[in-house]
């Protein structure tokens, strides 16, 4: 199998099956070996790292939604993985000359999720880009003060939880004030890439092949338009609604809480888990509605309100006991008229989808 | 008081000289074709005014003004106008030029911005040279269609006459205009090669930091460089110098700080055979890359020897405390072969900090760590720090039983050490306690606390080091969110659930975890 050389290159689907169960089982030295037998049969390291690392990776996120692994098994699972790329990276097949450019790849702060950005990296370099990984959670001013010591051709930030994305949109600023063309991905940005485009990147990519692609044809690496004001990329913050929802998160989870207690008696005999993780769901389901209102987007609260749903459902909670939070929060909210159109969005979805 | 017999309308038509009539409300009623070429905003109908335009008044009988227009106002006005235009449009490309060169502190996009503004809008083409470091001369071409290029020739700039001046900086020199004969081949830009036909140096004033000069060149069909030129491409060589020497003392600053912050950096940690390792660190402010908090590791100097593992916090954050860290880093590396004594190692680290310009004190806790019979011997002890947490395999959580006085503020010194070993799978975190203390949560005021740090280890059982390390930098960040937050700190210490055998199968040599 292994000397049919690159001919007969194996089955992705089959690598993937084997690399799933390894890193599944933590089981680094499997994980590496059905990787590098890939590769030595023929398989093209890039495709070793999209097509079968991760898709891997994308299905690890989608059995944790359906509870059919743990959250540790996601972590261990993210590790492994990790570890298989940068044994990759290695690889003699891997070895190419950095002459095509040289970029910056980076997470905006708060996003931990460093794998995408890891794989996108890889593949840059694989591809012929001089490539300075930054990591997770990048803090704006590390970012800044590289682009000023480094200044790279472009930068690449990678988003991946929604909540994130007014902390991105600081960071997308801040790289083109600094003159640098800033390219988006990961899936905060939405599936069309409409928040890039909201936030004003300079351009947007929904994967690591169009990313390279994007790049070949080039960004502007120098920007000589200087007059862009943030702020009028969403004039709909001048109402305020953002900034009066975010202040006050804490007291609008704590007073949600309350009355839910009130109307639900039954919450008194709650472990201090499942309060905690009531808590928890009412905290993320205002940090949504929060961004919602940065972006000033129904859909952005909608589809996390039905992905909450589906997640909920999947630990055997009834979708329906997200109904009175939403009622809670649009009464607290009642002098907020963009807050109030997208919870009653978010409601008739609900109802939709629970009746 | 109007007259009835005034003058037809259609009569000032006919005036050679221009003239606008306006009526006794002070709204124009009249403008002849003369008048209309040379005021263009005055129509029938609009308010009169003066303030444009020389003019003088006759009186009419019905009670309106006929407005005589200056005649020679005609000409100069028209190139007033013009005048008027082109400096707007010089003011408006100096104030776009400054905030272009101001937002960046590269000094590379600086030459390169400068060049492509340059080429843009005052020559053809435009060449930066920097000043003179090495022995190669380093430019940046403007080139076709807004590009720019850099390039490095082994050139001497006297060839050039007046270029050594120019790039001296001081004493300040004029621009000085250059026979395109006199031109070296490096100083063109390739699409301009041939077809010079006027060239402009000037110097980049730097502000006392050289900051190199800009080389202008011209078309052979366009007009030559004339003095309003001349004094144009030196407004906007004043504002890329001073740019360019910002930036150069940013890179130079940078640098420096690069140098000295190298050893308070977080080392990378190394994969090593018989444990894993992984470290997470954030520091308190955004802006900052270190703090008071650190970690460090003293690998084995024998293969059965002990590895050890420095976790601390110094009191305060900032620069000055990550100062101190970086002493006790030192010092600890010095006394990392008396290890297998950390009561004496800890007692001379307390000595040692003694001294009486040292104000601040530490925690720490040490870990040395070796493989025996199949598993992770661990040795703890802590000064006065947090005890690490062990995650067993099923998912009880242990606080390791070592307790010690803080080091740095008395001058006697106790602690008493624990020791276990770590099965395959288990995982022995030390932390600062920047995480227990984080505050946030869903209600924002809430402390992370010791309980939900041991709940979140309980889950660890099993998980390589850095997955560990992940899912407690993960948790912190998730707690604090955009909150202020102290500087945290985590390593992890776990025995792999399977040996690896990375090491024989030849393919991956050197791997690393972080």
């Amino acid at each position: 199998m292994r000397s049919q050389g690159a001919a007969s290159a194996p089955d992705a689907g089959a690598v993937r099956a084997r690399l799933w169960s390894a890193v599944l089982d933590a089981d680094e030295d499997t994980a590496v070996d059905v990787v590098f037998e890939a590769v030595d049969a023929g398989m093209a390291p890039e495709d070793a790292l999209l097509d079968v690392i991760a898709s891997v990776q994308q299905r690890i996120g989608s059995e944790w939604a359906a509870n059919r692994i743990t959250v540790a098994q996601e972590h261990a699972a993210t590790a492994i993985n990790d570890r298989v790329i940068a044994a990759l990276s290695r690889h003699p097949a891997a070895a190419r000359p950095d002459s095509a450019g040289h970029v910056t790849v980076a997470c905006v702060d708060g996003e931990w999720h460093a794998l995408p950005a890891r794989l996108l990296a890889e593949t840059l370099r694989l591809r012929g880009w001089r490539v300075d990984f930054l990591g997770a959670q990048v803090p704006t001013p590390h970012l800044i003060a590289h682009l000023h010591q480094h200044a790279p051709d472009a930068v690449l930030l990678s988003c991946s939880i929604a909540t994130r994305l007014p902390t991105a949109h600081a960071a997308i600023t801040a790289c083109q004030a600094a003159g640098v063309s800033v390219l988006v991905g990961g899936a905060a940005f939405g599936p069309d890439g409409r928040y890039a485009r909201m936030l004003g990147a300079d351009a947007w990519a929904p994967d690591a092949r169009t990313a390279e692609a994007r790049l070949r044809e080039g960004l502007p690496r120098l920007r000589l338009a200087s007059t862009h004001q943030a702020i009028d990329d969403l004039p709909h913050l001048a109402d305020q609604e953002y900034s009066t929802v975010n202040a006050s998160k804490g007291a609008l989870v704590a007073a949600t809480m309350a009355e839910l207690e009130n109307r639900f008696p039954a919450m008194a005999g709650y472990s201090d888990e499942q309060r905690h993780h009531t808590r928890a769901d009412i905290a993320h389901i205002v940090d949504f509605l929060t961004t919602a209102l940065y972006v000033d987007d129904d859909d952005l609260f909608t589809s996390f309100i039905t992905w909450t749903a589906g997640v909920l459902t999947a630990r055997g909670v009834p979708a329906a006991s997200l109904r009175p939070a939403l009622e809670l929060l649009a009464a607290q909210l009642s002098q907020l008229p963009r807050a109030q159109r997208l919870i009653a969005a978010a409601r008739q979805t609900l109802d939709s989808e629970t009746s | 008081m109007r007259e009835k017999a005034s003058l037809g309308d259609a009569v000032w038509q006919a005036v050679p000289h221009p003239v606008v009539v306006v009526d006794q409300d002070g709204l124009i009623r009249e403008v002849n074709a003369a008048a209309r070429t040379l005021l263009p905003a005055a129509t029938p109908g609009a308010r009169w005014s003066t303030e444009v335009i020389e003019a003088h008044p006759t009186p009419l009988p019905d009670g309106s003004t006929a407005w005589w227009l200056s005649a020679d106002t005609d000409r100069e006005l028209r190139d007033t106008r013009e005048a008027l235009a082109r400096e707007r449009a010089r003011a408006a490309f100096l104030d776009d030029a400054s905030a272009v060169l101001m937002s960046s502190l590269n000094v590379e996009r600086c030459m390169e911005a400068t060049a492509q503004m340059a080429a843009r809008n005052l020559a053809d083409a435009a060449v930066v040279v920097a000043p003179e470091t090495g022995r190669e001369l380093h430019l940046v071409h403007s080139g076709p269609g807004g590009s720019a290029h850099r390039l490095n020739v082994d050139e001497d700039p006297a060839d050039v006459p007046g270029l050594p001046e120019a790039l001296r900086g001081f004493p300040p020199v004029p621009s000085r205009p250059l026979d395109p004969a006199l031109l070296p081949e490096w100083l063109v830009p390739r699409h301009l090669a041939g077809l010079v036909g006027s060239v402009l140096i000037t110097p980049l004033p730097g502000h006392g930091v050289a900051a190199g000069a800009l080389v202008l060149l011209r078309h052979e069909s366009q007009p030559r460089f004339s003095e309003s030129d001349d004094l144009y491409a030196r407004l906007f060589a004043a504002r890329a110098g001073a740019a360019l020497s910002a930036a150069r003392l940013y890179a130079e600053q940078a640098s420096i700080t690069r140098t000295l912050m190298r050893d308070l950096m977080p080392p990378r940690l190394e994969r090593l055979d018989d444990f894993e390792l992984a470290g997470g660190y954030r520091a308190s402010a955004d802006h900052e890359l270190v703090g008071g908090d650190f970690y460090d590791v003293h690998p084995a100097a024998t293969p059965d020897g002990e590895t050890l593992v420095v976790l601390g916090d110094v009191c305060g954050k900032g620069l000055d405390a990550a100062v101190l860290t970086g002493k006790i880093r030192n010092t600890l590396q010095a006394l990392a072969p008396l290890a297998d004594q950390h009561e004496w190692v800890l007692r001379l680290l307390n000595s040692a900090l003694l001294s009486p310009e040292n104000a601040r004190f530490a925690t720490v806790v040490l870990a040395s760590i070796a493989r025996r019979d199949g598993q992770v011997a661990l040795r703890l002890t802590c000064a006065g720090h947090p005890a690490p947490l062990i995650v067993r395999n099923d998912g009880t959580v242990e606080e390791a039983d070592t307790r010690g006085m803080l080091v740095g503020a008395l001058p006697q010194f106790r602690a008493r050490s624990f020791e276990t070993t770590l099965a395959p799978g288990e995982t022995c975190l030390l932390y600062t306690d920047g995480l227990t203390e984080a505050r946030g949560g869903p209600l924002g005021g809430e402390v992370f606390g010791d309980e939900r740090l041991a709940a979140a280890m309980a889950q660890c059982a099993g998980l390589p080091a850095e997955a560990v390390v992940e899912r407690m930098m993960m948790l912190a960040s998730e707690w604090v969110s955009d909150r202020e937050h102290d500087d945290m700190a985590v390593v992890a210490i776990t025995a792999p659930r399977r040996t690896h055998l990375s090491a024989v199968d030849g393919h991956t040599p050197g791997r690393y975890i972080a």
